[in-house]
C-alpha cells in the first residue's frame, strides 16, 4: 500500500484536532496520542472504505471515537487518570480563564458520562453540527441534543458547587485525597 | 412547579448563560490550545516510516 499524497496530507492535516478531540476526552496526553496513532494506522489500513468526497475528518473522528470507547468499557473499572498533564502540556496556558478554575473545569468534564463528554465536545469545540455528531456518534440527532444538554446542566452543577468552595483544597490535599481513594 | 420568587427566577437563569458561557470558554481553550501545539514530530516520524515501510516491500 503506497500513500496517496492527498491521504497522507488530510491525515496529518487533521492530527492536531483529533488530538483536541482525544485529550479533551480522555483527560490524558500520552493516552490520547496513542489514540490518535492508533487511529491513522487504522485510517490507512482501511482507507479503500472510505468515500472520496465525503468528510474525511469526520470519518477520522469516528474512528478514533470508536476506539476510545472500546477501550473505555475495558477500562471501566479503573480510575479515570485526569492527573493534569495535558494541562501541563499546553504550551500557551489559556490565562483569561485562570489556572484554578480551568483545573477544576477540566476535572468536572473528566466526570461526566463518556457519550455526554463527546456529544459536548464535537459540538462545543469541534465545530461539528448535531447531525455530523450524529454519525460519528452513530445514534439519532435528538439523542445528541439531549446528551449537550444534559452535559452542560451536569457541568454547571459540578462547577457551582466547586465555585461555591472558592479557593478549595490546595492541589497538596487534593493528592493526598486522591491517593486515600 | 414550586413558587418561586420571580427575582431568584431571573437570577438563575443569568446565572445560567454566565456559567454556560463560562462552560464553553473553558471548552474551547482546553480544545484550542491543543491545536495551537499543531503536528508533533512523533506523527510526522509515523507516515515516514509507514512509507519507507512500503517502499522497502516493493523492492
Amino acid at each position: 500500500m503506497k500513500l496517496d499524497p492527498s491521504v497522507r496530507d488530510a491525515v496529518l492535516a487533521a492530527v492536531p484536532s483529533l488530538r483536541a478531540f482525544a485529550i479533551s476526552l480522555s483527560g490524558n496526553v500520552d493516552r490520547a496520542d496513542d489514540l490518535v496513532q492508533e487511529t491513522m494506522l487504522r485510517a490507512l489500513a482501511n482507507i479503500h472504505s472510505f468515500q472520496p468526497g465525503t468528510n474525511m475528518s469526520a470519518w477520522l473522528f469516528t474512528i478514533l471515537r470508536n476506539l476510545f470507547r472500546s477501550e473505555y468499557r475495558k477500562r471501566r473499572r479503573e480510575v479515570e487518570d485526569t492527573d493534569g498533564s495535558y494541562a501541563d502540556s499546553l504550551k500557551s496556558h489559556p490565562e483569561q480563564v485562570g489556572r484554578v478554575e480551568f483545573e477544576e473545569f477540566r476535572v468536572a468534564l473528566g466526570k461526566l458520562p463518556p457519550d455526554q463528554r463527546e456529544a459536548l465536545i464535537l459540538v462545543g469545540a469541534s465545530g461539528f453540527s448535531y447531525e455530523e455528531a450524529a454519525e460519528i456518534c452513530g445514534c439519532a440527532v435528538g439523542t445528541i441534543k439531549s446528551r449537550v444538554n444534559r452535559a452542560r446542566g451536569r457541568l454547571a452543577e459540578l462547577m457551582q458547587i466547586e465555585g461555591a468552595e472558592d479557593f478549595g483544597p490546595d492541589h497538596t490535599t487534593r493528592a493526598v485525597l486522591a491517593d486515600s481513594n | 412547579m414550586t413558587k418561586t420568587e420571580i427575582g431568584s427566577v431571573q437570577n438563575e437563569a443569568s446565572l445560567g448563560r454566565e456559567i454556560q458561557s463560562k462552560i464553553g470558554e473553558q471548552l474551547r481553550a482546553l480544545y484550542d490550545g491543543v491545536l495551537d501545539q499543531g503536528v508533533p514530530d512523533r506523527f510526522v516520524d509515523l507516515l515516514r516510516r509507514l512509507e519507507d515501510k512500503d517502499d522497502g516491500e516493493r523492492r
